[in-house]
Order: structure tokens, then C-alpha cells, then sequence
């Protein structure tokens, strides 16, 4: 902590601070405008990395926790209550590490209005992290909703041609999800009178008779933000029309809270659902891995080609979650970031070619690595950690929530993992067709035959998340000793209560 | 977890990293420095890196001469998830030492083969910055198949499993703007990397199983403990063994997955050599040889792989006939060579299998590493004569004839290299073909049979090449000026062509040198008596095929490029089914991959966009519909909806708090 403030604290205020602060800088001043808020998101990410280090490896529980009482009506408290743990320190410090990159990624992109896309930014960083670190139900719907007002505006007011059907969409799809969660939050806190996350948990069984359709209600919410088959439909359009800068965002982070959503509130609250539905869980998402891989496969548009594997990659995820095995979970937290990380990069990637053509269409490349090798030489890397390639990071979280699924008590059937295992080589016919038609083959167009390769910043938005896939590939081990206390607290949770059943 | 720390007793053993090391040092230096650096220095210090490799496995193979057990050297933890733990730890034995002295000796040699081969080849192409870029790749192929073959656990062997199909697919895409349509490399390329993964999906099932039923992916916990779930669960691992089998067909281009193969050849030839012969599709072959102990608690298995690896041997050889691509032919022939190996490993005969792998890794790379310098001479002749401007394929063996005498040195290691094929004694694979052919006699009769109508075509494919290229007169211009290829190019060939000629004496009958060597880590291993008959058999089919080819291309040779080939007059129907591959491609094509085309399409437009969004759309219509009567709400503005929504938010959690 600096100044007697938790970390936690300041991972939320200081992009708040740097909103106010931006407030005053006028709007011609873009340099000006664009450096506050890429300094406001490197100190963000400081702070992350203050927190990290305060972080007790191997204690499972919540920890820095800062409890403040806030809304107080009869005897029904909502706090300002923050904590962290081995669930989502990871996604706190991915949401930080992406924010200055997606920022930096602006620079040329974003000419117009830059003023107001500096500020939603900054206020979508805050709400993005209060998300991850809340622990009081009102206050995490709070930031829930908080992230959903500035992404809506960087799609609505800096995305593309069709820009307002796509914030509309997105809007009211994750807006449905959204009201029946609030009505299950509001039945939580009625009933037991805490809307504390770990005073909720203690009192599990209060509710236990309405776990079904409280696991539903949550549930649904998150589905749609994952998004799972078949809720999928509103992420193609958002993330085509969506600037670059916001596609990285909504894919490394806002896709998350969905899938981080399950781990903390249906998993622990709601075991006895857990346990019931985890087949049904388990089956969307081997097809949402099957499907999103194959439309994937038919996409023109590089962009949306993008937002299909994320269909099928956040498959992975929901299944290792529902395995509820020690490999699937700690496999799917690690994954969650995996995917932040290459998908993040694909998105950056799809940006640098937009920015020189004006198309995404993959007809209008092809031979782009001779034109631009650097741009081909990373493009490669990141489009093998997408599909898994051993020695990357995306092997690692795959592999283990394959095999934490395939052993799976709960799922109890080799199905789910054997079919789902298929999904790996039909990441391999997309994403390598994807990567010939835009890199390989001769130069088709005469005006790709010029294109400039990266500059310095397009480089240095792209290196660190090289450098991670590199490490997470082949040394993850120091974040799994983040994630594993909380995930085997997690998992022991669950199946305590699979074991009382019988 | 239950790996067995043997402390490491010998000293040299924990040189052991350095195979994966030194190349991987290659490849920094390359990257981060090459740039600056001539073509030499780039070249060497790639070369270099793999002789340093070398030059620990050999160390090692000095160590196990003290301690044959071997030893287990431990890096780091690298995946340990409760009860779930995977370490890259490197094992040292006899059966893994073999293999790092094929990958590395060969290795060595196709890197200094390179240095002269790719300064041409980047001229010729016309993208002389791309020489650097091959010898990263080079190094990364190395380092990959070291992971593989000095893995201690299956994890880590899949990642060097993976790996080397990674660099597989850069060095089949390295001209990746040529080929037919500009696109057919990169396609050839895709086509390698996919189809492999449809091997790799078997792996993966494989380990899973694995794990599962065995709490370990270390080889020495599973293996220790395959006897007693055989007992237990046979049904498992028959599983096991025949998902595994899956994945050998990918990577060793077995039937139903050797179709990538011929394709890769569109790779620059070093490449060829190195890994579509010598090394990376031996992976399999190591891979079951490895697994001995599984695949002999399961008949079933053992028989399926024999039969996989005695019917790719014969299909293969088929097709090899009816090829003009002087790689072709060679490609064909690998998958025909690694069916001998397959069919090898599957019925017990690990030795007679590594054994082959071993003279095969000499005289195929020695071929093609011949064949590129026919090709470079090709290449030489078409510019120096007065047609250069006319495309002319290189490789096309109808346009050759005659190179006898152009390029004699590149000829007569040409020959000791088809003959070593052929299985002519005493040249290597006349002893290592025998073995298996004994082996087979005695558990597969009728694989055995198979085999040896196979090593028939072998014997008669080779024969017709070395006519076609090689005697006659030139039916080309570029055939006719063609010229003898450096000695930086020829240095090596050199030197296989001597491995060829004496490499059986490894396991020649009376030595047995690599049985006893291999006897400390293939516990199972049991001697195959050396018949008479079976070696005069095998070198009578040789001979035959052969003289077949002499009477068929050698005494009245193809007067021009246009002629019927003779084989052709004497087949009729069935020699166009050779040329087109049994159609094999154009049957997978309409099978799986159109198939596959339009489903992806059908999920994308009628299902996704038609049926899923329609839905939601539909809602979204019925409420604007509803809405026309709220019209003075709904102004369009997303901000005025937001407002609302919070607006309705706030007054709910109000009124329910307050009450």
C-alpha cells in the first residue's frame, strides 16, 4: 500500500484520477491527452504489480481485503468491499497490463474525438477492475454495469459503418442478462440480509432451495458476456464495428467476467446447481468450441474470423470450469488469460492491417509476410499460441482443461473432453487458413506491394504479450501457484458437496 | 510424481540439455545478430550449433558405453497441477542416444550441405534476405527433435512432437509465394500442419488415457506398470496403443495419413532430406519403439500396426512407380521405407526397426541430397542455355537423361545410395531390410509376403529413376549443359554415400552391435536369427527389380520428354491409377474436405446468421414493434436508453430496500 491506501484501492482510483485529470486537458491537445491517459494506465498497472507483490502465494483465502460500509438501509449494509485472490489476481493484473497496450495501440488509429475516447477508456479500466476485485454483490453488479455504458459509446461513437446496431445489440443482450442477475442479487440480500460474498457463502444454505434458479439467473448474465453458444451472436457485430483498441479490451477482458463470474459467485453459492447442470454447462461449451471453430473457418473478414475462435477459446474455458477437476479449473483461470493475451494480439494485429488498408476483408492480402516481415514473423507466433502449439502459452491451458475434463467425475464421461479435443484441429484449419490467405502466397495486390512494416510502437505494443506467451509456454509454473490455493479451495468446496449428496 | 530420480552417476550425462541448448543458442545468435553477418557466418554458426550437439550426443553415447542404464537428468517443473505433474526432464539412454546421434550427425551434414545449396536456391528464388530465416528454422527443427527424442516423459515428447511439425510447415511454406498458382506451397504447407493434428488429436486422447489410468505421463512409472493393467483394464489400453497409432501415422506418413507427405516436398531440398526422410518421420517409429512395452501387452495392437505399416509399404511403393518428380519418387519411397519400419516396431522387431531407421536416415538422405544437386545442375544448365526464359521444372526427371557423365560424382553416390534402397548386398539396407523381412517371416507370413513384393517395386522404382535421370542421352537443354555441383554441396554426400556402404555393420549378422546396445533400454528385445533364405530371397527380388528396370528403361532409353513411359505400355489402365496416386487426394477431398466446407458455411450463413440471429432480431423487432406505442420513448439515442435503464434501477433497489 502507498499512503496507508491499499493497492486495491488505487487500482480502481487511479483511472478515475486520470479521467479527472484528462477532464481538464482540452481537446486539441491529442498528444497531451493520449500520453495522460497511457501514463494513468502505466501507473494502474504499478499498482497491479504492487499488489502482486504484497500477494501471499499459497494462502487460498481473500486477501488485502478493504471493507468499508457504504449504502446503509434498515439493517441491510451494501460495502465498498474489495479483496483479491488466487481467482482473479490474475485477471486484475491482465486487465492492467492490456489497458496501456490497447491505449498505445490508439495512437494513430484514433484521430477523432480523441478526448472522449480517452475518458471512456479510463473509466472502462476502472469499472473492469472494480468488477474483478469486488466482493460485495451490489457493488459488483455496480461495476458490471459500469463497463457495459463506456464500451457501448467506443463501439457507438469510434467503431465502423454499422456501429449502432452493434452497440444496441450489445447492449440489450448483455442488458437482459443483466436484470435477471440484479433480481437474484436483490433475492440473495433479501433473504439473508448480507450482500457480502463470503457472509453469502457462510449462509449457503438459506437459499439452497432456489439454487436452480439462482444459478440460472447468474448464470444467464454470464453466458451472454462469455459469451456461450448460442448467446454468441451479439460479439461478431460488437467486435467488427469496434475500434481496435476496444476489440482488445472486450476480448482480453470484458469476455472474462463472464467466465470469472462463474468461478466466483455459481461455483461456491450455488454447488448443489453446480454439480446439476455442469453436464449441461459442459455440453454448450464443447459445442460453442465445435461451432465457433467451423463458422470461424467460413468467415471473409479477418476481424470476424477473430471474434469466432473467441466463441470456440472461451469454450475451453466454461468447460474446464464445469469439469471441476484441479487440471480443468486452474486450466481454465490460466486459459482466461492466455486467451486475453493471443487473442488480445490478434486483435492488435488486425488493427496494423486495417490501419494500412482499410479492409478487413482477407481477399484484399495475401503475401503480406515478404511485404512486412516483422509483422509476419510476430503474426506467426501469436497465431500458434492461438491454436495451441506445445511450448506456447496456449498449450498449457488447454491441455490441462482437457485433461481435467477428460477425468472428470462430475462430467463422468470422456465425451465432453474426446469431442472437445477435436476443436484442436479445427483451430488449426482456421486460424492456418487465416494466416495464409492474409500472409502467404504472392503479393495479389498492387497496392499491398508497399505497405511499411511495424514501426517502434506497433512493435512495443506487440513484444510484451510475446514475451508472456513465451513464458507462460514453457515455465507457467509461477502462475499456477497463484491460481492453485484458490482453485483447490474451490474445487474441494464443490465436491464437499457432491460428497454430502451421496 | 512418481518419477524415479536415478542419480545421475556419470558425469557426461548432464550435458544432456546441450542438444536442445546449443541449438537454440544457434537460433539467438542467428536472429538477434545475423543480420550483420554474411551468409558464411550465418551458415556456420547454425552448422556449428548442430555439431556441438552432435558432439554431446556423442559424449553421451561415451557415458552409456560405462553405465548403460542411463540416467534421468531433470530441468524444472514444468506443468504441476495437484496431483498432475509434468518436468522437462531429459533422458539419457541407449534407445534416446541413437536417435540424437541420427538427428545430429545427419543434421550436421545437411547444414553444411545448406550453406552451398541455399546460396543458390535464395538466388534462384530471388530473395536472397530469406538465406538467414532457413538456418533459424533449421536450428529450431534440431532443437525440436532433440525435445522429442531426449524426452523423459510423453508431455514433453509431444511438445517436440509438435514442434518439429511446426517447423515442418515453415520449411514446407519457405517459398511460400511459389508453387502451383503461386498458392501451392502454402497450401502444401497448411496441408502438413492439419493433417498431422488429425494424428495429434490420437496423441493427445492417448495421453489422456494415459494420465488417467496411470497417475503419470513418465515413461518409466507407465511402462512399469503396463503388465498389470493389461490385466486389469485390456480394453484401456488397446485404447491406448491404437489412438497412439493414430498419431504415428500422422507424423511418420503412415496409411490413412501419408497424404501430406509427397506434398511437402515443396520444401527446399535439404529439407526433404533432413526432415521429410531422415529424422522427423522417424518419430513414429521411435515413438512405438519406445512404447514397446505397451504395445506388447496388446496382440491386437501389434497386429493392426504391422498391417498399417505393411500395406503403406506396399501402396506406396505402387505409386512411387508412377511418379516423374525425381522427389517424388524419393517421397513415395520414404512412406514405403517407414512402412518396413512401422510394420517393424509393430510385431516386436524394435531392433530390426531402429536399425533400418538408422540406414535409412543415411542412404534417403543421401538421395535426396543427390537429387537437389541434380537439381541445382538442372538448374545451371536451363540458365546457361538459350531457352532460360522458358519455364522449365527442374525436378521433372522426363526432361533429364544422360547426367551419367555431366555430374559423375553426383552419380556414383547417387548410385551406392539407390542400390543401399534397393536392398543390394552388402550395402546398409540390404542388412537392415533383411531383418525386418526375418522378423516378418516368422510372426507375419503374410505381411512378410507384402514386404517383400514390396522391396520387388523398391528395387524396380530405383532402378527406373537412375535410368531416367542418370543413362541415355539428355532429353533437355538444360540436361545437356548441366554441370557437377560444388564441393561444399558434394562434401557431404561424400560421406553419406560411405554410411551407406558400411552403416549395416551396425547390426550386420555376427556384430550385432546395436541389438546388444539397445538390449539396456528394449528390455524385451529378442534376437532374430539370421536366415539364408530369407537374405537370398531378398537379394534375388533386388536383383529382379532391378534388371526389370534395365529391361523396361535401360536398354532402349526414353527418346524424349513427350515419349509414353515404357511401364505405361505395359499397365495401360492401372499405370494411370499410379500416376494420380490412386486418386487417394481427390477421394479425401470429396470425403472430408468439401464436406467440411460446407458445413462451416451452412453453420455461418444459415444457421448463425439465418436461425440464431434471426431470432434475436426477431425479438428485437417484436419489441420495436410493441414499442411504436411508446414512441416517444424510443428517440434512438443509446445514451437516453442507458439513462432510463439506470433511471428504472435505482428506483427499484430503492423502493425494495426501503420498504
Amino acid at each position: 500500500m502507498i499512503l496507508g491506501i491499499s493497492w486495491l484501492v488505487w487500482l480502481i482510483a487511479l483511472p478515475l484520477m486520470g479521467f479527472f485529470i484528462l477532464l481538464f486537458i482540452p481537446a486539441r491537445a491529442k498528444n497531451a491527452l493520449r500520453w495522460g491517459a497511457l501514463l494513468t494506465s502505466l501507473l494502474t498497472f504499478g499498482a497491479a504489480l504492487g499488489m502482486l507483490a504484497q500477494f501471499q502465494v499459497g494462502n487460498p483465502a481473500l486477501q488485502q481485503v478493504v471493507r468499508l460500509p457504504w449504502v446503509r438501509i434498515g439493517d441491510l449494509t451494501i460495502e465498498f468491499y474489495l479483496g483479491v485472490d488466487g481467482l482473479s489476481l490474475l485477471l486484475v493484473l491482465l486487465t492492467a497490463f492490456l489497458t496501456p497496450i490497447a491505449i498505445l495501440s490508439t495512437w494513430s488509429a484514433v484521430e477523432e474525438g480523441v478526448k472522449g475516447f480517452m475518458l471512456f477508456f479510463l473509466l472502462l479500466e476502472s469499472g473492469m477492475l472494480g468488477v474483478f476485485l469486488a466482493l460485495d454483490l451490489v457493488l459488483f453488479y455496480i461495476f458490471w454495469e459500469f463497463t457495459l455504458v463506456p464500451m457501448i459509446f467506443l463501439i457507438g461513437v469510434w467503431g465502423g459503418e454499422r456501429r449502432i446496431y452493434a452497440a444496441v445489440k450489445f447492449f440489450l443482450f448483455t442488458m437482459f442478462g443483466s436484470v435477471l442477475m440484479l433480481l437474484g442479487i436483490l433475492y440473495l440480500g433479501l433473504q439473508t440480509r448480507t450482500f457480502a460474498w463470503d457472509a453469502l457463502l457462510q449462509q449457503r444454505e438459506v437459499f439452497a432451495a432456489a439454487q436452480v434458479w439462482l444459478f440460472l439467473a447468474f448464470g444467464l448474465a454470464f453466458a451472454i458476456k462469455v459469451p456461450m453458444f448460442p448467446l454468441h451472436t451479439w460479439l461478431p457485430d460488437a467486435h467488427v464495428e469496434a475500434p481496435t483498441a476496444g476489440s482488445v479490451i472486450l476480448a482480453g477482458i470484458l469476455l472474462k467476467m463472464g467466465a470469472y463470474g462463474f468461478l466466483r459467485f455459481n461455483l461456491p453459492l450455488f454447488p448443489q446447481a453446480t454439480l446439476q447442470l455442469a453436464p449441461w454447462m459442459a455440453a454448450l461449451a464443447v459445442v460453442g468450441i465445435l461451432y465457433g471453430a467451423a463458422v470461424a473457418f467460413a468467415q471473409q473478414d479477418v476481424k470476424k474470423l477473430v471474434a469466432y475462435s473467441s466463441v470456440s477459446h472461451l469454450g475451453f474455458v466454461v468447460l474446464g470450469t464445469f469439469a471441476l477437476t484441479a487440471q480443468g479449473l486452474e486450466g481454465a483461470v490460466l486459459q482466461m488469460i492466455n486467451h486475453g493475451l493471443s487473442t488480445g494480439a490478434l486483435f492488435l494485429i488486425v488493427g496494423m492491417l486495417y490501419e494500412r488498408r482499410h479492409t478487413r476483408q482477407m481477399s484484399a492480402f495475401g503475401g503480406i509476410w515478404k511485404v512486412m516481415p516483422v509483422l509476419g514473423a510476430l503474426s506467426l507466433i501469436v497465431t500458434l499460441s492461438s491454436l495451441g502449439l506445445p511450448g506456447l502459452n496456449g498449450f498449457v491451458g488447454e491441455f490441462t482443461i482437457l485433461l481435467g475434463a477428460f477425468r472428470s467425475a462430475v462430467l463422468a464421461s470422456p465425451w465432453f473432453a474426446g469431442l472437445a479435443t477435436l476443436g484442436v484441429i479445427l483451430a488449426a484449419i482456421y486460424l492456418l487458413t487465416m494466416f495464409e490467405k492474409v500472409f502467404l502466397g504472392p503479393v495479389r495486390h498492387e497496392e499491398n506491394r508497399r505497405l511499411p512494416d511495424l514501426n517502434g510502437r506497433e512493435i512495443l505494443t506487440l513484444a510484451p504479450i510475446i514475451l508472456l506467451i513465451f513464458w507462460i509456454g514453457l515455465y507457467p509454473q509461477p502462475f499456477l501457484d497463484l491460481i492453485h490455493p484458490s482453485a483447490e479451495r474451490l474445487v474441494a468446496l464443490v465436491q464437499s458437496v457432491a460428497l454430502a449428496a451421496h | 510424481m512418481h518419477m524415479e530420480v536415478m542419480s545421475v552417476t556419470e558425469p557426461l550425462f548432464r550435458l544432456a540439455p546441450g542438444v536442445v541448448f546449443l541449438p537454440v543458442a544457434g537460433i539467438l545468435l542467428n536472429l538477434l545478430l545475423g543480420e550483420r553477418w554474411s551468409e558464411k557466418v550465418v551458415g556456420w554458426i547454425a552448422s556449428l550449433a548442430t555439431v556441438g550437439a552432435f558432439g554431446v550426443a556423442v559424449a553421451l553415447a561415451v557415458g552409456l558405453s560405462r553405465h548403460p542404464e542411463g540416467a534421468v537428468v531433470p530441468l524444472l517443473t514444468w506443468i504441476h497441477i495437484g496431483d498432475f505433474r509434468v518436468d522437462w526432464a531429459f533422458r539419457v539412454d541407449t534407445l534416446s542416444v541413437v536417435m540424437m546421434l541420427v538427428v545430429a550427425g545427419v543434421g550436421a551434414l545437411i547444414h553444411i550441405y545448406s550453406i552451398g545449396y541455399m546460396h543458390e536456391d535464395v538466388r534462384h528464388n530471388g530473395d536472397p534476405r530469406r538465406f538467414r530465416r532457413f538456418f533459424v528454422f533449421l536450428n529450431l527443427f534440431i532443437a525440436a527433435m532433440m525435445i522429442l527424442v531426449s524426452a523423459n516423459n510423453f508431455l514433453m515428447l509431444f511438445v517436440g512432437w509438435e514442434g518439429v511439425g511446426l517447423c515442418s510447415y515453415l520449411l514446407i511454406g519457405f517459398w511460400f509465394e511459389k508453387g502451383a498458382g503461386g498458392i501451392g506451397n502454402a497450401l502444401a504447407a497448411k496441408k502438413a500442419f492439419v493433417v498431422n493434428r488429425i494424428g495429434d488429436f490420437g496423441l493427445l486422447i492417448a495421453l489422456f488415457l494415459i494420465f488417467v489410468n496411470f497417475g503419470s505421463l513418465d515413461f518409466d512409472a507407465v511402462f512399469g506398470q503396463a503388465s498389470h493393467l493389461a490385466q486389469v483394464a485390456p480394453g484401456v489400453l488397446t485404447a491406448i496403443t491404437l489412438f497412439m497409432l493414430l498419431g504415428v501415422t500422422g507424423k511418420s506418413a503412415q496409411i490413412p495419413l501419408y497424404v501430406w507427405l509427397p506434398d511437402a516436398m515443396a520444401g527446399p531440398t535439404p529439407v526433404s532430406a533432413l526432415i521429410h526422410a531422415a529424422t522427423m518421420v522417424t518419430a513414429g517409429v521411435y515413438l512405438v519403439a519406445r512404447s514397446q512395452a505397451l504395445y506388447l501387452e496388446v496382440p491386437l495392437a501389434q497386429s493392426t500396426v504391422t498391417w498399417v505399416g505393411g500395406l503403406t509399404a506396399l501402396l506406396a511403393a505402387t505409386i512411387a512407380l508412377g511418379q516423374y518428380d525425381i522427389k517424388r519418387v524419393l517421397a513415395y519411397s520414404t512412406i514405403s521405407q517407414l512402412g518396413f519400419m512401422v510394420a517393424a516396431v509393430g510385431m516386436g522387431a524394435a531392433v530390426a526397426g531402429m536399425f533400418h531407421l538408422v540406414t535409412h536416415a543415411f542412404f534417403k538422405a543421401l538421395l535426396f541430397l543427390s537429387a537437389g544437386s541434380v537439381i541445382l545442375g538442372m538448374e545451371r544448365g536451363h540458365e546457361a542455355g538459350h531457352h532460360h526464359q522458358v519455364e522449365l521444372d527442374p525436378q521433372d526427371m522426363r526432361y533429364m537423361g544422360g547426367l551419367r557423365q555431366r555430374m559423375p560424382l553426383t552419380f556414383w553416390v547417387y548410385l551406392i545410395g539407390a542400390l543401399a534402397l534397393a536392398g543390394v548386398a552388402p550395402l546398409a539396407g540390404f542388412f537392415s531390410k533383411d531383418e525386418i523381412l526375418a522378423a516378418a517371416n516368422l510372426k507375419f507370413p503374410a505381411v512378410f509376403g507384402i514386404l517383400l513384393f514390396s522391396a520387388l517395386l523398391t528395387a524396380l522404382y530405383m532402378g527406373r529413376q537412375l535410368a531416367l535421370v542418370f543413362f541415355g542421352s539428355p532429353r533437355s537443354e538444360a540436361a545437356e549443359k548441366a554441370t557437377e555441383s560444388a564441393p561444399i554441396v558434394t562434401a557431404p554426400l561424400v560421406v553419406l554415400a560411405g554410411l551407406s556402404v558400411v552403416g549395416g555393420l551396425i547390426n550386420a549378422p555376427g556384430i550385432y552391435a546395436l541389438e546388444h546396445w539397445l538390449e539396456h533400454t528394449l528390455h524385451t528385445v529378442e534376437a532374430i536369427p539370421f536366415q539364408w533364405t530369407i537374405a537370398a530371397s531378398s537379394l534375388a527380388v533386388a536383383l529382379i527389380g532391378l534388371g526389370l528396370a534395365w529391361w523396361l528403361y535401360g536398354q532402349r532409353p526414353l527418346p524424349s520428354p513427350r515419349e509414353t513411359d515404357p511401364l505405361a505400355r505395359l499397365l495401360d489402365g492401372v499405370y494411370h491409377a499410379l500416376e494420380r496416386k490412386w486418386w487417394v487426394d481427390e477421394i479425401y477431398h470429396a470425403l472430408f474436405v468439401r464436406p467440411y466446407q460446407v458445413l462451416a458455411q451452412g453453420l455461418a450463413q444459415a444457421v448463425d446468421l439465418g436461425v440464431i440471429d434471426g431470432i434475436v432480431n426477431g425479438v428485437g423487432q417484436l419489441a420495436r414493434q410493441i414499442a411504436l406505442w411508446w414512441r416517444k420513448w424510443q428517440n434512438g439515442y443509446v445514451r437516453s436508453y442507458a439513462l432510463t435503464f439506470v433511471v428504472g434501477v435505482v428506483l427499484i433497489v430503492a423502493y425494495l430496500l426501503l420498504r
